[in-house]
């Protein structure tokens, strides 16, 4: 901690502005521990001010990537303080006016930092609440507030506001995170889907991304990129480039860039460097990957081990052994990556598309060896992240080189940039045996997982025998097992989890002649888990029914369970035994995730997750030969369209008894696993590799492979 | 070669001093301060730069600035009148057909494009002349449905 670099609590609230200002103090916990190089006092999780106009101004360091928590915690905000929604303005993203964070991922903006602002919002009420009284001369308990205005009960006459009880004040509260909420069936402004903040903006073209930023004498930077991971540079001739009218070349510690004001000059000049590159010989491939992963990775974790697996195996009747496959996925924002750094005074402030400003500040003080304070970082909307915008490799480049040229840079990848320094979803591996016994009781399950990590692959069907391993993370740098980093996508490896686990439960309903709901639920006494299958049959129409009927259409059921939020999904599809082609017609999704701050929201995201789910599903495979990349571009990197998007009807089970959720990854999870359930359905065939393209259904379908 | 450049950009007469050969995303963008029509792909797959010029749907990315002389440009900045949204931003408002908005602006210029060639398209025309415009938040079902009100009326289709 250093603390010398902070500001104390005073300071802090002539910076703010006065007003009232509310501070959620829970620290120290682990999570806080992580910012060494904390600006604002240390042990501070949210805050909020309340003006003298009466508005009220939340900072926090999470982003808007499209998720809408710029909404929904201002909702939070306004509920807590009863306030109107529209007196509530949201500072996001920015390291020097919010309190630390470690970043927007995990669906955890709603679940985890949801409180704390919840919090610091209803000590703001009780203030508000004691000033009123001291002010009317009436004991609180006479007092009501409504749209932050004070009132005595049965007197509304006698009333004050929030901006002239906070006129002129300058106080400062801090509160752990044990303020009294408001109850469930109490709330008026969570539990509704008003206007988005950011609706009007983004459909006129106002809004602002990293892009956007515009700063005088600014400079856009190529930098120069292998042609394959792993190159090493022999040659590099940068003469021409530096005869070009208005380019900077820059070559320093082993970055090389261009730079001019017009981003297709400097890309020209980019053009004309002459580099030579050494590769190493591609080692493996998209196909033979595999076989890699589970020789590369390292020995297995045991996430459960319950039971007598061995003894259950030996005494199962039939045992099902499976091996699922799952090749490497782009995250393919339709915002690059991108970012503008200026340094002035010795101080460097970047506009960055990133999910993680406060680490990435850190990043960027550490590279340009300067204090945590000399960093700031804005974050403007974020054009899509899906983990990918967590790693932030542009935000350093724009940094080193505003500060070489001594002007303020732009950053933006190309679309092969993009695809070539993402953090993509891993490939990975999944074997599992299993068995059920003569009541359709699952009696053992053996599972390993290689390269995906342990999101997901918990079991939360109630089996006596359990063997969980785990080997491998789906984080990686690209030294390791994987020939190019990875990171987190989208509920990272539970969608490859999830596809394994679900595949193999209905392989096991199909082999014992049972409905793929009924053995489900057979083997659950999960209440919450119930109910979303419960739901989503409802929803859907479920009839009892053995798989495969083999008629070239199909349903599949699969669940899930994901940030905290439970989920179910029952899927139509059909297949074109022809082209291979399987069309998604309906999607059912019943989800689950305690008390919904915002419904439109939360169903925005439900059809984001099925529709993005159905790439990873049906097309998207990073297509790589060793260290190079071959996708490029959407042109061969297919991404979900709209003839693709199935009827997708959303369905919110309620639970008031268990506080928000995340909802940005959870419906995602089973999408893998209700598609290639509902193609075994039509087909009678099982995939067991993602995705299932139409050529390998094609090949699949085949009547030589038929037989 | 630097020559120059007039055309109507969402209402107004605009004449620029450039190099004809420089493309039109980059022009509209640094030059011309319209950073509401985005890059995306560079190479005219996603749809992101997407304007109209002359009624017609073109990628701002992948044509030079010489080719809209003499004709009527509209950006995604044009198309809102006097304070009030056009009836397509209303209808993507109301539906929530965005979540990161960096594909918004060149949906509803695919969009607005589309209707005025078929004020009454029908949903299987909408898809269809929707389809290479990514969208890679999945806000596809709310964007189609913003589009068929239009187009059914709703929203008081101009
Ligand atoms: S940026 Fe023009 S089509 Fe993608
Ligand atoms: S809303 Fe994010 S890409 Fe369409």
């Amino acid at each position: 901690m250093t603390r010398d670099r902070g500001i104390d609590r005073r300071e802090f609230i002539t910076a703010v502005g006065g007003g009232v200002v509310v501070l959620v103090s829970v620290g120290p916990s682990a999570l806080l521990a992580q910012d060494r190089r904390r600006v604002y006092p240390e042990d501070l999780n949210a805050y909020l001010r309340i003006a003298g106009d009466g508005r009220v101004t939340v900072f926090t360091g999470k982003i808007e990537m499209g998720q809408g928590v710029m909404t929904s915690l201002a909702q939070m905000a306004a509920e807590e303080l009863r306030v109107a929604l529209g007196a509530v303005e949201m500072v996001m993203g920015d390291t020097e006016r919010c309190p630390w964070d470690m970043g927007t991922f995990g669906s955890l903006t709603t679940r985890m930092f949801g409180p704390y602002l919840r919090a610091a919002a209803a000590e703001a009420r009780a203030v508000m609440l004691r000033l009123a009284s001291e002010k009317l001369g009436v004991p609180r308990a006479k007092l009501v507030v409504a749209d932050g205005v004070v009132s005595v009960t049965g007197d509304p006459s006698r009333k004050v506001t929030y901006g002239e009880l906070a006129q002129g004040r300058r106080i400062l509260r801090t509160v752990g995170d044990t303020a009294v909420l408001r109850k469930a069936s109490e709330l008026t402004v969570m539990g509704t889907s008003p206007q988005r903040f950011d609706a009007h903006a983004k459909v006129t073209g106002a809004a602002q991304y990293a892009g956007d930023i515009k700063r005088p004498g600014m400079l856009a930077a190529c930098v120069l990129r292998p042609p394959a991971h792993g190159a090493k540079l022999t040659k590099l001739d940068t003469a021409a480039a530096a005869k070009m009218p208005g380019v900077t070349v820059v070559n320093e510690g082993g970055l090389v860039a261009v730079l001019h004001a017009d981003p297709e000059a400097a890309a020209k000049a980019l053009a004309s460097v002459d580099a030579k590159w050494e590769t190493q010989a591609p080692a493996f491939d998209t196909e033979t990957v595999f076989d890699h992963l589970v020789k590369a990775s390292p020995a297995a974790a045991v996430l459960t081990a319950r039971g007598d697996v061995a003894a259950a195996r030996g005494a199962a009747a039939k045992v099902f052994a499976s091996t699922f496959h799952k090749g490497y996925v782009a995250h393919a924002p339709i915002e690059p990556h991108t970012a503008v750094a200026e340094v002035q005074d010795g101080k460097v402030t970047v506009w960055a598309s990133t999910q993680t400003p406060f680490p990435i500040r850190d990043r960027i003080a550490e590279t340009l060896g300067l204090a945590g304070d000399k960093v700031r970082v804005i974050t403007p909307y974020v054009g899509g992240g899906f983990g990918g915008k967590s790693a932030g490799l542009q935000v350093v480049e724009a940094a080193r080189l505003a500060r070489i040229a001594g002007k303020p840079v732009q950053v933006r990848w190309s679309r092969a940039e993009e695809f070539f320094f993402d953090t993509f979803d891993p490939a990975a591996v999944v074997q599992v045996a299993s068995a059920l016994d003569g009541a359709g009781k699952i009696s053992f399950w053996d599972y390993v997982v290689y390269a995906a990590g342990d999101r997901g692959a918990e079991l939360f069907y109630d089996v006596p025998n359990v063997s969980i391993r785990v080997s491998g993370r789906w984080r990686g740098n690209g030294t390791e097992v994987h020939p190019f980093a990875v990171g987190p996508w989208r509920a990272p490896g539970a969608n490859m989890n999830v596809f394994a686990k679900e595949s193999q439960i209905d392989i096991m309903a199909a082999g014992a002649g049972i409905d793929p709901l009924e053995l489900r639920l057979r083997n659950t006494t999960d209440a919450r888990m119930r109910a979303v299958l419960e739901a989503a049959a409802k929803a859907y129409g479920w009839k009892p029914g053995v798989a495969p009927h083999r008629t070239g259409r199909g349903r599949g059921l699969a669940c899930g369970i994901d940030a905290g939020s439970y989920v179910a999904l029952i899927a139509d599809v059909a297949v074109d035994r022809a082209t291979g082609v399987v069309r998604v017609e309906r999607v059912v999704v019943a989800q689950e995730m305690g008390v919904v701050v915002n419904p439109t929201g939360a169903a925005m995201q439900m059809e984001g997750c099925i529709t993005q789910g159905l790439g990873y599903t049906l097309t998207e495979e990073l297509r790589f030969r060793g260290g190079e990349i071959l996708d490029r571009n959407f042109d061969t990197y297919r991404v979900p369209r709209f003839s693709w998007v199935p009827r997708i009807e959303t369905v919110l089970v309620r639970n008031d008894e268990v506080a928000p959720q995340g909802g940005g990854e959870p419906a995602i999870v089973p999408v893998g696993g209700v598609i290639a359930n509902a193609v075994f359905d039509a087909t009678g065939v099982r995939f067991y590799r993602l995705p299932m393209t139409a050529e390998r259904v094609r090949a699949a379908l085949s009547p030589e492979k038929r037989n | 070669m630097t020559k120059t450049i007039r055309f109507r950009l969402n209402g107004k007469p605009t004449t620029l001093e450039t190099d004809g050969s420089r493309t039109l995303l980059w022009v509209l963008r640094d030059d011309l301060g319209l950073s509401g029509t985005k890059f995306g792909c560079g190479e005219g797959i996603c749809g992101a730069c997407t304007v109209v010029v002359d009624g017609e749907a073109v990628r701002s990315c992948s044509v030079p600035v010489s080719s809209v002389d003499g004709r009527e440009v509209i950006t995604i900045e044009g198309l809102a009148g006097d304070g009030a949204l056009h009836p397509l931003q209303q209808a993507f408002v109301d539906h929530g057909g965005f979540q990161c908005g960096y594909c918004t602006p060149g949906m509803i210029m695919n969009a607005y494009a589309l209707l005025r060639a078929n004020p009454k398209a029908s949903r299987d025309a909408i898809v269809k002349g929707m389809e290479d415009n990514l969208c890679r938040c999945g806000a596809h079902q709310r964007i189609l449905a913003a589009i068929e009100d239009v187009a059914r009326g709703k929203g008081g289709a101009s």
